[in-house]
């Protein structure tokens, strides 16, 4: 039922730059948005991603660049007059009236008949299960409820893109975890371009199409969460999604096809990558803690190239358990993360604290970056 | 610490209620006393019980003041509200760092006395006055005008020392204003005039209501203004009042018509108060407890 998601760009930032006073807030953003699509803007606080939803949904103007929606420039189209609609962080409903008037406000403004505008509050109300609460004030709902009903005043008015502005920051876990399902099955259903912004990496995963990693008011990478993850394209993007280990590498020289020999912390290893590295370039070699894998040493020497050191502590996580693994001085003395899942009938991966490992992970899964790629 | 503060909320409370007993509520009874008595000839009052004294007020004449009065105090209000709506949204909405100072000037005429500023007025309004001048310099009028004695002058006399009534409760309404609600509004198509009909307005009501009782109240009472500024030609209820107990000496009539004026007064503070309360029990968090829960549905 839903159009799958083009490559057609319906919203589009072409070198677009803010300024704020003399502080640059964005600097030479370029994203196209594709129609259909759930894309997501991640970063920390103070990146620039609500200065983007913002330049889109017209609260503010870039201060050089173009914003196109549908292959008009909309720079200087004031917030009502564009067809999209936000989804705000704080809800913003307005406590004077029902749920019912606060759904079909932008309806009533832009003058729907009566009839059809109950007949669609009525449908946008039953699609978040609201239904019920109708003619409750906002005063009255619990946070969920209220950014239910926030979703269904923006989707009532059939916007080209709806904008949500970090939606569930004010949820609890268990219910945050809920509503991103329910949003998820929701754009699935509606086909509309969603935009989102968290600075949630886990929530961005969770639900995107796609995901522009953001940092410093630059986009720093986009991808799909797969790709941001696998292949980060800086130290930055590995650290901010997820818990990363690197590693201090140099390379000795280019032995083909994608593969090079490198000095690892000491090791000459083999190292898999598609960039290209010239012979002594320092080089960090990044892995999750999933890409690792930890031997006992008095099992006997292993064959491949490993580094040794010593396990420094054990974390139950339930799944699986977190072992942080001491390296020796000889291999740099960091200390590392591997998550080693449980298995049935093995004990193995249960370990004392001090015993003597060798660390070595699945080949092929490390990625490569250039010492200074920051 | 516990005990002393106590201690201190009660001596306050005590402290504050003899204080009102005797120099509010005993004047008011005595005076609403008064009202049920005789004129006299040697001491104002004689105690024979009568009715006659509101009989008496249903004299065309006062009623045409009673009118008139408030015709004037509506008319000021509605002014102060025109003008100082948008001072008051202006001074809510501007640099945290220039607000300060915007509030200074609301209130720096307090500082003098408001009997001092309305003579003041004399000098701007009156023939070869300041106003006068000034069109005259501009080329509006050829000879001098006087703008005393008038309504105008009136309601110039009322807006100007009534206006802050009016600013500092719309400021504090339109301070309390989410402007993400705005922001909201306009997301959804409303025009910035749409946005102040069904968001703004609705949402700063309070604070109108307030300014407006603020300002009409006073207006209905204040007696110097259209003393000074409107001269015999205006009689408004505040000085119909000051006459029978200054001149007419007849207090038993001055007193009837104090407590008509006051009880209006009190029944529109009582309008006041439901629209308040209405207000209230609509907003937030009233019905927490009664959450029900289609969460995670």
């Amino acid at each position: 039922m839903a159009p799958m998601a083009t490559t057609d760009p319906i919203f589009e930032l072409r070198g677009v730059c803010k300024y704020f006073d003399d502080t640059c807030a964005l600097s030479n953003i370029d994203l196209a948005i594709r129609n259909g699509e759930f894309l997501t803007l991640l970063g920390p606080s103070g990146c620039g991603k609500t200065t983007i939803l913002r330049i889109l949904s017209g609260f503010e103007t870039p201060s050089t660049g173009e914003v196109r929606l549908n292959d008009t420039v909309i720079n200087d189209v004031p917030p009502e007059k564009r067809k999209v609609n936000t989804v705000f962080q704080n809800y913003a409903l307005f406590p004077h009236m029902t749920v019912r008037d606060n759904v079909g406000f932008g309806l009533a403004m832009a003058g729907t008949e009566k009839g059809e505008m109950a007949r669609r509050v009525r449908e946008a109300l039953t699609m978040v299960h609201m239904e019920h609460l109708a003619d409750r004030r906002p005063g009255q709902l619990s946070g969920g409820q209220q950014q239910r009903v926030g979703i269904a005043r923006a989707v009532v008015n059939n916007p080209l893109v709806l904008l949500l502005d970090e939606p569930f920051s004010a949820l609890d876990f268990k219910l945050r975890k809920a509503m991103q399902l329910e949003i998820k099955q929701l754009q699935r259903s509606l086909g509309i371009t969603f935009v989102f912004v968290t600075h949630d990496q886990e929530e961005a995963f969770a639900m995107s199409d796609r995901v522009v990693v953001m940092n410093e008011g630059q986009i720093v990478q986009v991808g799909t969460p797969k790709e941001i993850y696998e292949e980060p394209a800086s130290l930055y993007v590995a650290r901010f999604v997820g818990d990363i280990n690197i590693l201090d590498a140099t390379v000795r020289n280019a032995t083909g096809d994608g593969m090079y020999r490198a000095e690892v912390e000491g090791v000459t290893m083999a190292l898999h990558s598609k960039r290209r590295f010239s012979d002594g370039t320092e080089v960090k070699v990044l892995l999750r803690p999933e890409d690792l894998r930890v031997h006992r040493v008095a099992e006997g020497m292993l064959d491949e190239p490993h580094l040794l050191g010593r396990i420094a502590q054990t974390v139950y996580k339930g799944a699986t358990v977190d072992l942080y693994v001491q390296l020796d001085d000889a291999h740099g003395g960091k200390t590392v993360m591997a998550s080693e899942f449980f298995n049935e009938d093995d004990e193995e991966i249960i370990y004392d604290a001090g015993e003597r490992v060798a660390v070595t992970w699945v080949d092929g899964w490390e990625v490569v970056l250039h010492a200074e790629d920051q | 610490m516990q005990k002393i503060s106590s201690r201190f909320v009660r001596t306050s409370i005590v402290v504050v209620t003899l204080w009102l007993s005797i120099f509010v509520l005993a004047p008011q009874a005595m005076l609403l006393i008064a009202t049920f008595l005789e004129r006299g000839q040697q001491d104002f009052l004689t105690t024979t019980f009568t009715l006659g004294n509101y009989v008496r007020l249903f004299d065309p004449v006062f009623l045409l003041i009673f009118w008139e009065s408030f015709r004037l105090a509506g008319i000021t209000t509605l002014v102060c509200l025109l003008f100082g709506y948008p001072f008051a949204y202006i001074l809510a909405t501007s640099r945290r760092t220039l607000r300060p100072w915007l509030l200074l000037l609301v209130i720096i005429p307090f500082w003098t006395n408001s009997l001092i500023r309305t003579y003041a007025m004399v000098i701007i309004l009156k023939s070869g006055g300041v106003l006068s001048n000034v069109l005259l310099w501009l080329g509006l009028i050829d000879q001098p005008i006087s703008l005393m004695y008038t309504d105008f002058a009136i309601f110039i006399g009322f807006s100007y020392t009534l206006l802050p009534f009016m600013i500092l409760p719309l400021f504090a309404a339109i301070e309390k204003l989410d402007m993400r609600l705005l922001d909201a509004s306009k997301d959804l198509g409303a025009t910035a005039f749409q946005t102040f009909r069904h968001v703004t307005l609705p949402l700063t009501m309070p604070g109108i209501v307030a300014g407006c009782m603020l300002v009409f109240l006073p207006a209905l009472g204040m007696f110097y203004v259209p003393e000074i500024l409107g001269g015999s030609r205006f009689m408004l209820l505040g000085n119909y009042i000051t006459n029978q107990f200054l001149m007419a000496r007849d207090w038993p009539l001055g007193a009837a018509a104090s407590t008509i004026l006051t009880a209006t007064l009190i029944m529109m503070i009582l309008v006041y108060l439901r629209s308040v309360r209405a207000s209230a029990r609509s907003g937030e968090g009233a019905l927490e407890g009664e959450l029900l829960s289609t969460e995670g549905a």
